[in-house]
């Protein structure tokens, strides 16, 4: 294999990895927490319209570690910099 | 496949672009500013009103409300910038059901700006209500060793921000367009209707994070109101005035 192919493999299976991965421990976190959120709300609807807000600020929170493994993948394969410079020195050649 | 609105050029002369972010961007303000200047040009203060003054009213109400109970005490003070973040994203967001739109939200140039807006945004109201030294001092509080920590923090927030909105808007857009590669007909749409309640979600956590932080950059160290937060609300600033 020559290092085009290598990188291309390397980018594509770990874009893969990071999002599959990347998103697994954040949906257990944000299934916990609106787990908790509903019997609080069951406990004390009076006190919905702060559940609801702490609970949407905190999703936000824990979304956004997914969000940073799914930019990353996106980055791994739409814009990668080391396939652009590969591609590049190709190029250059 | 393209990653983001700026990749669309509309017009380019030398190193100046004319994207679709920067066109998108100011169409909106154009119809966020156009739109409330002609619907409070007459304003009325009776029982009959029309309807776009309602719904504006309850726009601005609600958005204030919303500054009060994350704990601002003086929603009209912050209700300029908030609720302007909040417009914009939510208008970026609801669009999309326009054809041929594309959120400038999905850009992180867009999103970068707002969030550092938000960055200037906390000092500034926190100087202006704490004073300078007071400010400062919130820094190293408790100890002095907590001060990079809160530069870090400071800075990681606003990094935070934009890429969550840029991630939510960017990644509504790419399902979007790999299901219409896959299944063209149904499931586009059902994902269109899920893109618009996350957009929506995504203005609301964007404006009340913002709230969030520039309540804890000006708060006062001073005793708790009393329990009867409906009036104190009122008279929050002979409080001020007796508590010092």
């Amino acid at each position: 294999m020559d290092n085009m192919t290598i990188i291309a493999v390397a980018s594509i299976v770990i874009a893969g990895i990071t999002t599959g991965f990347g998103t697994m421990a954040p949906a257990l976190g944000e299934g916990r927490s609106v787990a908790a959120a509903l019997s609080s709300l069951a406990q004390q609807p009076d006190a919905s319209a702060t559940i609801t807000r702490t609970l949407f600020v905190g999703l936000a929170m824990i979304e956004s570690t997914a969000i940073y493994c799914f930019v990353v993948s996106m980055i791994l394969i739409f814009a990668n910099p080391f396939w652009n410079h590969v591609i590049a020195q190709v190029g250059g050649k | 496949m393209r990653l983001s609105p700026d990749e669309i050029i509309f017009w380019q002369h030398g190193f100046l672009k004319l994207n679709a972010t920067i066109v998108f961007t100011w169409g909106l303000m154009l119809v966020l500013a156009v739109g409330s200047k002609i619907i409070t040009r007459k304003l009325s203060t009776g029982l009959k009103r029309s309807r776009w003054q309602n719904l504006l009213e309850i726009v601005v109400t609600g958005i204030e409300k919303q500054i009060e109970e994350v704990g601002l005490g003086q929603p009209q003070k912050y209700l300029g910038f908030l609720g302007t973040l909040f417009l914009f994203v939510a208008a970026a967001s609801l669009c999309t059901v326009i054809p041929g739109y594309e959120p400038p939200t999905g850009s992180l140039s867009t999103t970068a700006a707002l969030a550092l807006c938000v960055f200037v945004a906390v000092p500034f109201f926190g100087i202006e209500e704490q004073g300078m030294g007071n400010y400062l001092e919130s820094y190293v509080k408790p100890t002095f060793i907590m001060l990079p920590f809160n530069i870090i923090s400071e800075i990681s927030r606003t990094l935070a921000l934009a890429v969550r909105l840029f991630g939510n808007m960017m990644s509504g857009a790419m399902i979007i367009g790999i299901l219409l590669t896959i299944t063209p007909f149904i499931f586009p749409i059902i994902m269109t209707a899920l893109g618009l309640l996350t957009g929506m979600v995504q203005a609301y956590i964007f404006s009340i994070l913002a709230a969030v932080y520039i309540a804890a950059a000006t708060r006062v160290r001073k005793p708790k109101p009393e329990p009867d937060a409906k009036h104190s609300s009122m008279n929050y600033d002979n409080k001020r005035r007796y508590y010092g």
